[in-house]
């Protein structure tokens, strides 16, 4: 079986997120970019598929500015196979919106025709989480979302769901699509020799346009703000007076 | 507790722009792209950051601790060894014959600064056991290196090196720990070794002792040298470690701070051992493993202030104390943040200007090692020769500094434990002392290098600065950086032209201002790195390449040390042409 894993490079999560002066997003100019932490745990699973001798193949791939060449490294340099970089953008600050993602996806699926896609439940960026619903949705495929953990035996893969309250397990047909949750495995960290094998592994370049597929925005960003700062705290004299607030100013008891 | 990020923008600005390393034509520097070091680099980081930083202060506050003869390394340290063994990390720069990943020596120093800044004391297990694995690489017979490198490359067996005995230090000549030949070739070691570090621990299978001693017939002093192959187990014909030999470690020490490496006393009680090199030649087998060494150490005494100082700006942002002279910039809050003060300005330049000029330069050495290593080149051989004193002895007096410049930004809080800062200083100290004290490198530099093939690596080295001035002359991008490096450079010129006049007549002449000496020369070294740095990062401004601000930093922290660092030269001149008269001048009894 081939899985196919997307990447998305994104802000670094360690990094503080700076808002542009005009509003329109967030300043990702010189900022450290990283591979989006849900994409990672996605490509570890892939690997440990490989490793207990369910996967053959691991390809990953990536669709936005030229630089996510360095997010595809470092998924080969962690046991991807091979990689496929979508040059869908000229300035690191557009976001592919998920349906063009989805539609990009679906066609590298009728290419390559994985058993399995494991992508990540969402991007730490936009937060949208609807990138693996949609291409699921494109092909006709099921879908498991929010995994926490997975197990596939022959044409079914049993998936147990992070869901309000609790877990669910459900089964669902391959070909499939599995979004990952965070608590599906820990990432490994890439070894030197493997990152210098990386180096070696083919890394093919397209452009949305080899698929056919429009990513002009469908969304307006109208407006960007960085939460508001903690307000100061306020002195209680008494329990009575800490009860009162409770009840009558924040309205939590 | 502290934290740490590798600095892995600067260290590829310093590949990329400065050094512009794929473009030198040194073999193997053409697998050095951006991607591929910054892939490295950015790894390396991770595994600094998550494994070995957390494990700094929980590793000093435990220690390890000697039972039955067994040393107990902190907790995790053996964990993460061994993450850091199947990261492959260890094997870096080793040779590839022997299952190394055959990167250059210059990867392996920023690979090392990452983890030494990361954790000094855990690291100091691997980088002794690289030094041992250079030891044998260049003095082993191939059944040596058949037998013992692919262990070390990998660190399932750990390296040490054992120079020190109670009476003898830095005078190696009165060693006394004795080698007697037996007639299947190899030699019964006798004598008491001190002070050697990793010695004993549980974080390998086996640790291969290089030990320097007496063998029969070598004759008085360091003459009579040789340096020996002592294994803890013996090992076996299948190459695995076999019967427990005589060597046991008879006491760990208390000190002041890497408190997570084990300092141990060796006895060695006629253990086997066999010939490193050739009879009688075992100082110079031990300079193989010494020089590495001391470049080590000099990268720690940077690397140490990196990791303080980075705490530093962290807190001088998020400390409330005081208000800016020129009027409130918090003024919503009680104070403003530390880092608005003007002292505390100079404090953090004075750190910055230091580690990022120390690091240059250390690269610049490990670069210089590499064409000597990798290109046979003569000249950069000497330069490097002439430099390593320097970069040891200037670059870790000046890191503890900063160290305790990091700590006094914490106040109280830099005194007390609970913060962390008072480690770096505790562990960056030792940098001082070992592989040579300074003061013995200052000897080395005065009392050696300067004179060595008849001065011509000093000359060069004067001509290299020259060259540099000149390529800037009347480039009004590099004004605060050419006049000073000019000034400075003639300054160490008249101190090595005073050495020369008086330093035969008068060798305590030389000597008392060898100290100053170093000094002198370690700022020009950071002041000739600054100059370059400058203009790589003009030449990538004007190329409109990447990260503005970053670029714009670089100039101006450079600026910073121009101007408030090298004014120290004349100082140190005007120190060393008063000679011995105000040193000497008390009898020893007036003490
Ligand atoms: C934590 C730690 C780890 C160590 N690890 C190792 C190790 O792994 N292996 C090993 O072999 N050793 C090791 N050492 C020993 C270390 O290298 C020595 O302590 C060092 O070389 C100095 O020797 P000494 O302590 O005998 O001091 P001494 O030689 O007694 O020197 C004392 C002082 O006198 C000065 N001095 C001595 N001679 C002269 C001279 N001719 N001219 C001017 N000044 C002079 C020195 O600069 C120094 O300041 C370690 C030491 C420590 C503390
Ligand atoms: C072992 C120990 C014993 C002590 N004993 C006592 C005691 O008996 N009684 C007692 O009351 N206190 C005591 N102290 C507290 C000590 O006096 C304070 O730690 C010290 O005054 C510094 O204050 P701070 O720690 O809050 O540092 P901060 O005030 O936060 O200062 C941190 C750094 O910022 C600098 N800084 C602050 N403001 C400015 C400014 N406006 N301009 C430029 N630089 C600035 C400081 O120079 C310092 O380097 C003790 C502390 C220790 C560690």
């Amino acid at each position: 079986m081939k899985v196919l894993v997307p990447v998305k490079r994104v802000i670094d999560y360690n990094v503080k997120v700076r808002v542009k002066a005009d509003g329109s997003g967030v300043d990702l100019a010189n900022v450290k970019m990283s591979m989006n932490p849900f994409d990672e745990i996605a490509v570890e699973e892939a690997i440990r598929l490989k490793e207990k001798g369910l996967a053959e193949e691991i390809v990953v791939v990536s669709i936005g500015v030229k630089q996510a060449q360095e997010t595809l490294r470092t998924a080969l340099a962690m046991g991807a196979d091979r990689a496929i970089l979508i040059v869908a953008a000229d300035d690191v600050h557009t976001d592919i919106e998920p349906l063009a993602v989805a539609k990009l996806l679906a066609a590298v699926v009728k290419e390559e025709a994985p058993g399995l896609v494991l992508a990540g439940k969402q991007a730490i960026d936009n937060d949208m989480n609807a990138t693996g619903q949609m291409l699921a949705a494109l092909l006709g495929w099921s879908q498991a979302t929010f995994a926490s953990s997975l197990d596939i035996a022959g044409d079914k893969a049993r998936v147990t769901r992070e869901v309000d309250g609790g877990l669910q397990t459900i089964e669902v047909a391959m070909p499939t699509v599995v979004t990952v949750d965070l608590r599906l495995n820990e990432p490994r960290y890439a070894s030197l020799p493997n990152i210098m094998k990386a180096k070696k592994k083919p890394l093919e370049e397209k452009t949305a346009a080899d698929y056919g597929v429009d990513v002009t925005p469908r969304l307006t960003v109208v407006k960007t703000t960085e939460p508001a700062g903690r307000k100061a705290g306020v002195k209680v004299g008494s329990v009575d007076e800490l009860i009162a607030k409770l009840k009558d100013e924040a309205g939590v008891i | 507790m502290p934290s740490y990020t590798a600095p892995v923008k600067d260290m590829q600005f310093l590949l990329h722009d400065l050094l512009n390393v794929t473009a030198t034509g040194v073999a193997g520097y053409e697998d050095l792209d951006e991607g591929f070091t910054g892939a490295v680099l950015e790894e390396a980081g991770k595994v600094a950051s998550a494994v070995l930083a957390p494990l700094n202060a929980s590793g000093d506050r435990e220690g390890c601790v000697l039972e039955n003869g067994v040393v107990r390394t902190p907790k995790g340290f053996k964990e993460a060894f061994e993450a850091m063994k199947d990261g492959g990390w260890t094997a870096l720069d080793c040779d590839p014959d022997y299952g190394g990943q055959g990167l250059p020596y210059l990867m392996g120093t920023a690979v090392g600064e990452i983890f030494v800044s990361a954790n000094m004391a855990f690291n100091m297990y691997q980088g002794l056991t690289h030094g041992a694995y250079s030891a044998i690489h260049t003095h082993g017979t191939d059944a040596q290196k058949v037998m013992y490198l692919p262990k070390l490359v990998n660190c399932d067996w750990t390296g040490t090196m054992n120079l020190t005995e109670p009476h003898c230090g830095t005078d190696l000549g009165m060693m006394r720990t004795k080698a007697e030949p037996q007639a299947d070739g190899s030699y019964l070691i006798t004598g008491q070794k001190i002070f050697i570090s990793a010695g004993e621990h549980d974080l390998a299978e086996n640790i291969i002792h290089l030990v320097l001693a007496k063998a029969p017939g070598g004759g008085e002093g360091t003459k009579g040298i040789s340096l020996f192959i002592v294994p803890k187990f013996l090992v076996k014909e299948d190459g695995n470690p076999g019967a427990r030999n005589a060597v046991s470690c008879g006491k760990i020490e208390e000190k002041m701070g890497i408190h997570g490496n084990a300092t141990c006393v060796m006895n060695y009680d006629g253990a086997t051992g066999w010939l490193l090199g050739d009879l009688h030649k075992g100082m110079r087998a031990m300079f193989t493993m010494m020089n590495e060494a001391r470049m080590g150490v000099g990268l720690q005494g940077y690397a140490v202030a990196e990791a303080a100082y980075q705490n530093a700006v962290a807190y001088a942002k998020d400390r409330l104390q005081g208000r800016a002279v020129t009027g409130a910039q918090n003024a919503d809050g009680p104070a403003d943040p530390l880092i608005v003060h003007p002292d505390i300005r100079r404090n953090l330049m004075d750190q910055k200007s230091f580690v990022e000029g120390a690091r240059a330069l250390t690269f610049w050495g490990a670069h210089m090692i590499d064409r000597s290593h990798r290109e046979g080149d003569a000249a950069a051989e000497g330069l490097i020769s002439l430099m390593t004193p320097v970069i040891k002895g200037f670059q870790t007096d000046k890191g503890f500094e900063m160290a305790v410049a990091a700590q006094q930004v914490y106040g109280g809080h830099g005194y007390i434990e609970e913060w962390g800062m008072s480690q770096f200083a505790r562990d960056a100290r030792i940098t001082q002392i070992y592989e040579g004290a300074n003061g013995i490198q200052a000897l080395d530099l005065v009392g050696r290098k300067l004179a060595q093939d008849g001065g011509k690596h000093v000359m060069a080295f004067f001509e290299m600065v020259k060259a540099e001035c000149k390529a800037h002359d009347g480039d009004d991008r590099m004004t605060g950086f050419v006049e000073p490096l000019k000034a400075a450079s003639k300054q160490l010129q008249a101190a090595g032209m005073y050495f020369m006049q008086h330093g035969m007549k008068n060798p305590n002449a030389a000597l008392s201002g060898s100290y100053d000496f170093m000094h002198l020369m370690g700022h020009v070294c950071l002041g000739l790195m600054w100059t370059r740095m400058a203009k790589a990062a003009h030449l990538a401004l004007e190329a409109g390449k990447g990260d503005k601000a970053f670029y714009e930093t670089k100039i101006a922290t450079g600026r910073y040390y121009m101007a408030r660092h090298l004014p120290a030269c004349a100082m140190h001149l005007a120190r060393i042409e008063t000679g011995a008269e105000t040193v000497m001048a008390l009898p020893a009894e007036a003490f």
